[in-house]
Order: structure tokens, then C-alpha cells, then sequence
């Protein structure tokens, strides 16, 4: 990861309070080298968007440092700044043509006429939408407008681009279609970039690294794989993907690996992450794809578990299959549909157990 | 895909879809139609049907023609050179009785003495004397034979029998449930008596009017006068009752040789006036019964002899009221802009309790009454008033030098301003509060300084705003009144001043009517020009 010195962009013990009672943002610290793409994602309210406007200049942090290009920049008006912007809403300018749209951040940097068409047409090419250049917002669909909103914030060539939720507006396909056009021009244009979103999948396929917000602080920043396979904290392993928890207490710890005895009574395995003391409560989480109930399949001296069947789901591509385990009823796995897959019976016993290292003993 | 049907596209029952739809809609449009109707029943009786009454007494003027029939007919022919001949001294004689007898001589006055003072006092002067005429010829006759002592002599020898029956039957009924028949004259005596036909079908309508009947009152003296003057050259018709038809024929021999009452020398003895052509070019002017005269009068013209002319230069005040009533207008409409947009924008961008506040302060004038605020602004605005004495205080102006700020047009336009100042914020508000800050907010992060996101992005977008409150604060001051009354004094008022005077004090309705008309055609001409700069569907007042 890169030190502060050498980072892009830099927040360094920023805190934030709207009213001067709530710590909206607690205790913030992150770094970007150039040209990463970078995902803040997180619950409602977690306080992505103040961050994003702290860097964007329209907030101001109460406390730390904001460097940009190893300067900070808790003084310099957000014009100054000069960091491109989508907006959830888009902002488009309702009265301006998409072409004026466009030209405006050249406007008011006071480039020349004929460069300013060149450079507005280019933006457009780069998103398909030269054919609309003497449109008005209005008569764009949502698609369209997000398309504009890019390529007003890329325009001006700014090295830092910030979005907040610029496809929140729009239906899966589109989502889909888009979130992959802008990957692929923020690496072209090696900007550096940092996302805001809800959606998990959205993180996940398109960063570099991805933040996840909770509460005012960031709970792990990491490449999505290992966000995805190694949670450090419980709320990480909750939030992103589906994921099953069961609860109970440490009782041994081995180097790399611990036994813990769950409140039904059961012995498990895991791999203890944010446990260090036999004794201390734990939440352990395994992924569903990670269960296995083929006994074949596990060591010999894998601990198992007794699972009654209590629903399975056909899904296409994937069966999910809904157990009762250790006491809950919400234990999920997912198999996937292959030729030899068993298909399980609602009603059926069967014993399931997973590779130690796929169970990750986390905070209670 | 070359589906290419030519003919109307049909629905599923085989109908052409547009019936189909029409069908469908017209269920709900009577809907709409009957939700409608309570408000478009009382715009209908209480603003259209008003503003058709107004643009009609603008021109209306059938006063004169009504009162004066005999006379407005004749007068056309006159060349208004002198004085007008006999005949037409005689007409207006015999119109005057009839008017004198239903009062209707003082509202012809008030009308014509807007066109020329004097007529009206002329008019009640001659109402007093005109009843003379005629007095000679009927005691002349009623010496020669009593019958013409009698109540009914004029209405036996005038009216068919079958009329004398019925009015007197009619007399008989009950007041309250009969219709009086209408007069019926013997044709051939009307033949040769036309003037005293016309003029006893007057007087018969006057003594039905006072629920009297005609043959029960005393005939008025000037019905012997015409009588009197139509004998000589007419042959007495035969299927008049026997003793009349002789009393006619004595009649004619009595008042051989003897001399009538001259109408015009009776109107020249009870005032020189009616000597003087000035009078009679203007009832002749007047005459018709659509007039443009009230027009001319509100842009300061007047009809001259060869067409309208420029009234003299010392009584024009009509335009230099109506650019002023403009102007000053303007000038309110340009203050609220400059201090509402503001406050506006306050209220758009403070947080939900703190606006809330401040939206009530905006409202507060609404909730006292508009006479308690004027006159605190003479409190405020008199020489000796709060502002003056902390000018004088400061040390801004000095104590002999204290501002003129009340009773002339600063007056009017700072107490107007304050007035008006709501109807210029609230559209303007919410038309602002529906600009999200993120426009702003972009325009900065694309580099535009706080002046020119402001300018370049969130004007444009708040001009459906300023072009809803300019037009609704231009049309309200324009209108006002009761403000410029109190604090504008005698260079600060409106033309809606002069209207209110002349609807409440001079009873010149006509001339308001006028006024009124050109001020809405003004108004109307000002929001076309505005839609054509502007354009109307470029006013919001919200959403
Ligand atoms: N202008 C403001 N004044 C006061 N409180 C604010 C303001 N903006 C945000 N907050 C509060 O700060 C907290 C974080 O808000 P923020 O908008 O950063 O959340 P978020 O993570 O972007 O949520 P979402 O995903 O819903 O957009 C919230 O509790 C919110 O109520
Ligand atoms: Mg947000």
C-alpha cells in the first residue's frame, strides 16, 4: 500500500461533524496512488457523500488533513480544485445544450473556441454521443444523461474524478453496460478515481480497492478478492456478499487455526482472524459456496456438523439450499449445477463441513 | 417489417381507434367539464361579464338620443354654423317637457356637462321655465269650449276607443298584479297630427310610469301647443267622437290669427346660452348613440369641428398620467426585483426551521390590513417622521433640509414596493426551491467561481420566477389605489386614481369605463410584448 507521502490523494485523521454533537466521519485515513480506482461503499448514511464533498471542497473537514498531490487543500475553494464530478442526479445544466454543457468548465478556464469544440467533441466521442450534441438534457433518456454527465467531468481533464452514485438511477442492464464503459475510460485516461456506491457487485467488479464504510470509519480497504474471502470484522463479512454467521466461544487456538464450541454445542474450525484469548465470544462466518456436504470431500479430521434440509431453491445456474444448523434455521449453501450434483430433499439429514481455512472467526 | 396499413388504425371491435378513444375520453371530460363549472359559472358573472359591461360604457351614450329624440334627429342636418333654426327649438322644446315630466333633464345634464360646463345648470334652469310653452293656446281654447277642460279631451280624440277602454279598465285592476295596454293611436288623426300623436304617446308612457292613469291627469299645456301648431294645415279626421271632431273645427277658427309661444325666444329669455353655438355643437356631437368621445377624453383630445383635436395644453392630463402610472410601475417592479431576489434565495438555501422563520416575516404584511401599513409608512416617511429625524440625527441631511420622502412619487414607490414585495418572493421562491443545490455544486467542481455558477447557471434557471413576480407586481401596481392615495399626494398618484374619482365622485362612468379599457389594453399589449421577448411559458410559479 502506498504512504501518504507518495499518494495522490490523502486523508489523514479526518473527522467530520455537521452539528457540532455527531462525528459523522470518525477517524478517517486512506491513501490513493495515481490513477487507482478506488470504491467507497457502505450502508446509507455511512458518510461516503461527506467524504466525497470534503475532497470536492464543499464541505469542510473539522479536524485532519486532506492532501491532494502531497498538498493540502482544506483551504482551496472547490473551483480551484480542479476534480471532475458526477453527481447522482447528474446535474446536467437544464438550459444549456449538451454541447454547452460540455464546454463550460472550458468556458470558465478560458480556452479558445475552436479547441473548446475539439475538446467537446472528443469527450462525446468517447462516449458515444456525438449525435446529441444540440440536445437538451430533457430529451435525453437517463442512459444518456449519465453518458453527458462523464463526459462534462472528463472534459476538462481533470487527474481526480469523483462520482457519487452516478448509476443509481438505472436499471440493471444499462448498470451493467455503463459501469464497465467507465472502468474502461478511467483506466484508458489513467485517471485516478474514486467511486461512491450501494451496490456490492458494483464495487466489486469495477475497483481497484474498495473501501467499506461503516459507522464514520473505513472497516477494511482492500482489492475486492480479498474483501470478498477475507473479511477482517464481521460487519465486512455481513456486508458484502451473502455470507453465514454462527456464534459461539473459542476454545482452543493453534497458530492458524482454532476450534470454537458454538452455543448448540458443536465444535467447528476455523481460522481465528480478530481472536487472540481461548474463552472470548466469536462470530464465525463461511461463505455458501464454501460448505460441503459431500464427506469425501473434507479431511478425515475435519470437524462436521448435523444439517436437516429445509428448503431447496432452483436457481439456474446455482442451487441454494436452506439448513437448519447448530440451532439456526438460516444456514445457506450453494452448490453449483453440475451434472453430478446432488439435488437435496427438503427433509433429508445430511452433515456438512468446510476447509478450516474458509471459516474466519471474526469479532463477536 | 413493411407493415404499411394506409387506413385509420382500427381498435378491437373493429371501430377506428380514434372513435374508440374519443368515446372513451368523453366520459371524462364532461367530468372535468362539471368539476369546472361552479368557477367558470362565477369568472362568467364576476370578472367577464363585468369587464363586457365596461368595454361597452366606454362607448355607450345613449343618454342624449333617448332623452332628446326629437331633437338629436333633426340636429345631424344642422351645419353648426349660429344658432340652429326654429324647428329644432321646437323639437327640443317638446323633448324637454317630456324629460322635465320623468326628471330625466339632470342626468342629461351630468352627462353632457362632462363634455361642456355649464349645461348642466343651463339644463335645470330650462327644465324650470320650458313648462310656460303652450299655456297661451290652451287658454284660448279652453275659453272657446269647456270640453277641453277635460282630463280625457287629448286622450278621446288621440287614442282608439278600444285604448280609452282598456286604459281605464286598467285603472280599475289591481296595482300590483296589472300591465298597462299599450297606446293605440287613431291612424288618421295621427296622419294629420304626427307631432301631437308623438308627443301624447310621450306623456301617455310618463302617467303609466307613476302607475296613473293618462286620462285621469291634467294634459300637459305644451300638447295645446302642438296641437295648436299642426291645426291649421291638417283636415280634421271623421271617425273622431262627434263633439270632439266640433271642437277641433272651432278650435281652428279661435285660434286663427292668434300668436303661438316661440320656443326659441322662450329658451333664449330663460338663458342666453342657448343662443350660443357652443351648446349645440356639443349636444350635437353627443347625439349618437355609440360614441368615441370618452376615448378621445382619455388621451386628452376632444372632438373639434373638423375631427378629434389636442385638448388645450393646461387641462391634458390623462397621458402624463398613464406614462407615469407606467414608469413608476416599472420602477416598483424593478425594486422588488433588486430586494425580493435576495431574500428569495434566502428562503430557498436556509435550513427548513430557519426559513420558515423568515417566511413568516415575508408574509406578515399579508396579515395587517393594507390602510394600518400605508399610514405607518406616513409615520415613517413625513418630514417630521422616524427616517428624516435619524437622517437629521446622524447628520446625513440637514435639520432645514429634511427629505421630501411622502405625498410625491418616492412616496408612492417605497410604500408600493413594500406592498407589492411578497407577490415578487414567493413566486420567485418557489421557483428556486426547485433548483437543487447540486447545480451549483457542479458548476464549481467544473471550475466556475461563485460568481459565475451563480450567473451562468442558477439566473437562468430563476428567470421563470422573475418573469412570474414582474408580471404579477407590474399588474398590481398598475392597478393600485388605495396606496398612492394616502402617501403620493398630487404627484405621486396612478391612473387608477383618476378612475376611482371619476367612478365614486364625478360620475363620469363613461370616461372610466375609458380609462379602464386602455389600461387593460396596455396591460394586454405589455404581456404580448413579454411573450414575445420572453416567452409565457417561461413563467413559473413553482414546480
Ligand atoms: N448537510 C448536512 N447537515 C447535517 N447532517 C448531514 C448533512 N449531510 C449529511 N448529514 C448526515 O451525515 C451522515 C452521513 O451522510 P452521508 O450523506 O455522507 O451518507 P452516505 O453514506 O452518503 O449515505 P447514502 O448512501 O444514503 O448517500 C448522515 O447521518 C446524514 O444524516
Ligand atoms: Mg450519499
Amino acid at each position: 500500500m502506498t504512504d501518504t507521502q507518495s499518494a495522490f490523494v490523502a486523508f489523514e485523521r479526518v473527522q467530520k461533524s455537521y452539528d457540532g454533537e455527531v462525528l459523522v466521519v470518525k477517524d478517517l485515513n486512506l491513501s490513493m496512488p495515481k490513477g487507482e480506482f478506488l470504491t467507497m461503499l457502505g450502508p446509507s448514511g455511512s458518510g461516503k457523500t461527506t467524504c466525497l464533498m470534503m475532497l470536492a471542497g464543499f464541505e469542510t473537514a473539522t479536524h485532519g488533513d486532506i492532501l491532494l498531490d502531497g498538498v493540502s487543500i482544506n483551504n482551496i475553494p472547490p473551483h480551484k480544485r480542479g476534480i471532475g464530478m458526477v453527481f447522482q442526479n447528474y446535474a446536467l445544466f437544464p438550459h444549456m445544450s449538451v454541447a454547452e454543457n460540455l464546454s463550460f468548465p472550458l468556458e470558465v478556464r478560458k480556452i479558445g473556441k475552436s479547441e473548446r469544440e475539439e475538446k467537446v467533441m472528443r469527450a462525446l466521442g468517447r462516449v458515444q454521443m456525438q449525435d446529441f450534441a444540440g440536445r437538451r438534457p430533457a430529451q435525453l433518456s437517463g442512459g444518456q444523461q449519465q453518458r453527458i454527465a462523464l463526459a462534462r467531468a472528463l472534459v476538462f481533464e481533470p487527474e481526480l474524478v469523483l462520482m457519487d452514485e452516478p448509476l443509481g438511477a438505472l436499471d440493471k442492464q444499462l448498470r451493467e453496460t455503463l459501469q464497465f464503459e467507465i472502468t474502461n475510460l478511467a483506466h484508458e485516461l489513467g485517471i485516478t478515481t474514486v467511486y461512491v456506491t450501494h451496490d456490492q457487485t458494483e464495487a466489486l467488479t469495477m475497483s481497484d480497492r474498495v473501501a467499506v464504510f461503516d459507522d464514520g470509519r473505513i472497516q477494511q480497504l482492500a482489492p475486492p478478492d480479498q474483501l470478498y474471502e477475507q473479511p477482517e470484522n464481521s460487519f465486512v463479512a455481513q456486508f458484502i456478499g451473502e455470507n453465514n454467521t454462527l456464534e459461539g466461544v473459542v476454545q482452543e487456538i493453534q497458530g492458524n487455526t482454532c476450534i470454537v464450541k458454538l452455543d448448540s454445542g458443536d465444535i467447528i474450525d476455523a481460522v481465528p482472524v480478530n481472536v487472540s484469548t481461548v474463552g472470548e465470544r466469536t462470530r464465525v462466518s463461511i461463505r455458501p459456496e464454501r460448505v460441503e456436504f459431500n464427506r469425501e470431500r473434507l479431511h478425515a479430521d475435519a470437524h462436521t456438523l448435523k444439517a436437516e434440509v429445509l428448503e431447496f431453491i432452483y436457481m439456474g445456474d446455482i442451487f441454494r439450499t436452506r439448513l437448519r444448523v447448530a440451532g439456526t434455521d438460516e444456514f445457506v449453501i450453494k452448490t453449483r449445477n453440475a451434472p453430478d450434483q446432488k439435488r437435496l430433499k427438503p427433509g433429508e439429514m445430511i452433515e456438512i463441513g468446510w476447509l478450516a481455512e474458509d471459516c474466519r472467526a471474526l469479532d463477536a | 417489417m413493411s407493415d404499411t396499413t394506409t387506413g385509420p388504425v382500427l381498435a378491437a371491435d373493429g371501430r377506428p381507434l380514434k372513435a374508440s378513444l374519443n368515446r372513451a375520453l368523453r366520459r371524462q371530460k364532461l367530468r372535468a367539464m362539471m368539476l369546472i363549472a361552479p368557477l367558470l359559472i362565477f369568472i362568467l358573472v364576476s370578472f367577464v361579464m363585468p369587464i363586457a359591461d365596461m368595454l361597452f360604457r366606454s362607448v355607450e351614450n345613449q343618454i342624449v338620443s333617448d332623452t332628446l329624440p326629437r331633437t338629436t334627429a333633426l340636429l345631424p342636418d344642422w351645419d353648426g354654423e349660429g344658432a340652429p333654426d326654429d324647428m329644432i327649438y321646437e323639437a327640443l322644446a317638446r323633448d324637454l317637457a317630456v324629460a322635465v315630466e320623468a326628471k330625466a333633464h339632470t342626468r342629461l345634464g351630468s352627462r353632457l356637462n362632462y363634455e361642456r360646463t355649464g349645461i348642466s345648470s343651463l339644463l335645470r334652469k330650462t327644465g324650470r321655465g320650458v313648462d310656460e310653452i303652450g299655456e297661451t293656446p290652451q287658454d284660448v281654447l279652453e275659453g272657446v269650449n269647456d270640453i277641453w277642460k277635460d282630463r280625457d279631451a287629448f286622450g278621446r280624440l288621440i287614442g282608439t276607443s278600444e285604448w280609452v277602454d282598456a286604459i281605464n279598465a286598467w285603472d280599475g285592476e289591481d296595482s300590483s298584479t296589472r300591465i298597462a295596454p299599450e297606446f293605440n293611436a287613431n291612424s288618421s288623426f295621427a296622419e294629420q297630427f304626427p307631432g301631437t300623436t308623438s308627443l301624447y304617446a310621450s306623456y301617455v308612457l310618463q302617467s303609466v310610469s307613476e302607475e296613473d292613469n293618462p286620462l285621469g291627469e291634467k294634459p300637459w299645456p305644451i300638447l295645446f301647443h302642438v296641437l295648436a301648431q299642426e291645426l291649421p294645415s291638417a283636415t280634421p279626421p271623421s271617425d273622431v267622437p262627434e263633439e270632439l271632431a266640433l271642437a277641433l273645427r272651432e278650435a281652428a277658427t279661435a285660434l286663427d290669427g292668434v300668436v303661438l309661444d316661440d320656443p326659441r325666444a322662450v329658451f333664449l329669455d330663460i338663458d342666453d346660452d342657448w343662443g350660443d353655438q357652443g351648446v349645440w355643437t356639443t349636444i350635437q356631437t353627443y347625439g349618437p348613440a355609440y360614441t368615441n368621445g370618452y376615448f378621445l377624453n382619455s388621451i386628452d383630445m376632444q372632438k373639434g369641428l373638423d375631427g378629434p383635436e389636442w385638448r388645450p395644453e393646461n387641462e391634458q392630463i390623462y397621458i402624463v398620467l398613464f406614462i407615469r402610472t407606467m414608469i413608476m410601475s416599472l420602477t416598483i417592479m424593478g425594486m422588488c426585483v433588486l430586494l425580493g431576489y435576495p431574500i428569495a434565495w434566502l428562503l430557498a438555501n436556509l435550513p427548513d426551521r430557519k426559513a420558515n422563520m423568515l417566511m413568516i416575516l415575508v408574509l406578515l404584511p399579508f396579515w395587517t390590513s393594507l390602510l394600518v401599513r400605508t399610514s405607518a409608512w406616513k409615520v415613517l416617511l413625513q418630514q417630521q417622521g422616524v427616517i428624516n429625524d435619524v437622517l437629521v440625527w446622524i447628520g446625513i441631511v440637514a435639520d432645514d433640509g429634511r427629505l421630501q420622502l411622502i405625498n410625491n412619487q418616492t412616496g408612492t414607490i417605497i410604500a408600493m414596493t413594500h406592498i407589492l414585495l411578497p407577490f415578487m418572493i414567493l413566486p420567485l421562491y418557489s421557483v428556486m426551491k426547485t433548483i437543487p443545490p447540486s447545480y451549483l455544486r457542479a458548476a464549481k467542481s467544473l471550475g466556475a467561481t461563485n460568481w459565475t455558477a451563480f450567473w451562468r447557471v442558477y439566473f437562468p434557471q430563476s428567470v421563470p420566477g422573475i418573469g412570474a413576480g414582474c408580471i404579477l407586481v407590474f399588474i398590481l401596481s398598475i392597478g393600485y389605489y388605495i396606496t398612492p392615495e394616502l402617501v403620493g399626494g398630487t404627484k405621486g398618484v396612478f391612473i387608477s386614481n383618476r378612475i376611482a374619482y371619476h367612478i365614486s365622485s364625478s360620475l363620469n362612468w363613461g370616461l372610466a369605463a375609458a380609462l379602464g379599457t386602455i389600461l387593460l389594453a396596455v396591460v394586454m399589449l405589455l404581456y404580448w410584448m413579454y411573450d414575445k421577448i420572453v416567452g409565457i411559458d417561461n413563467v413559473k410559479l413553482g414546480g
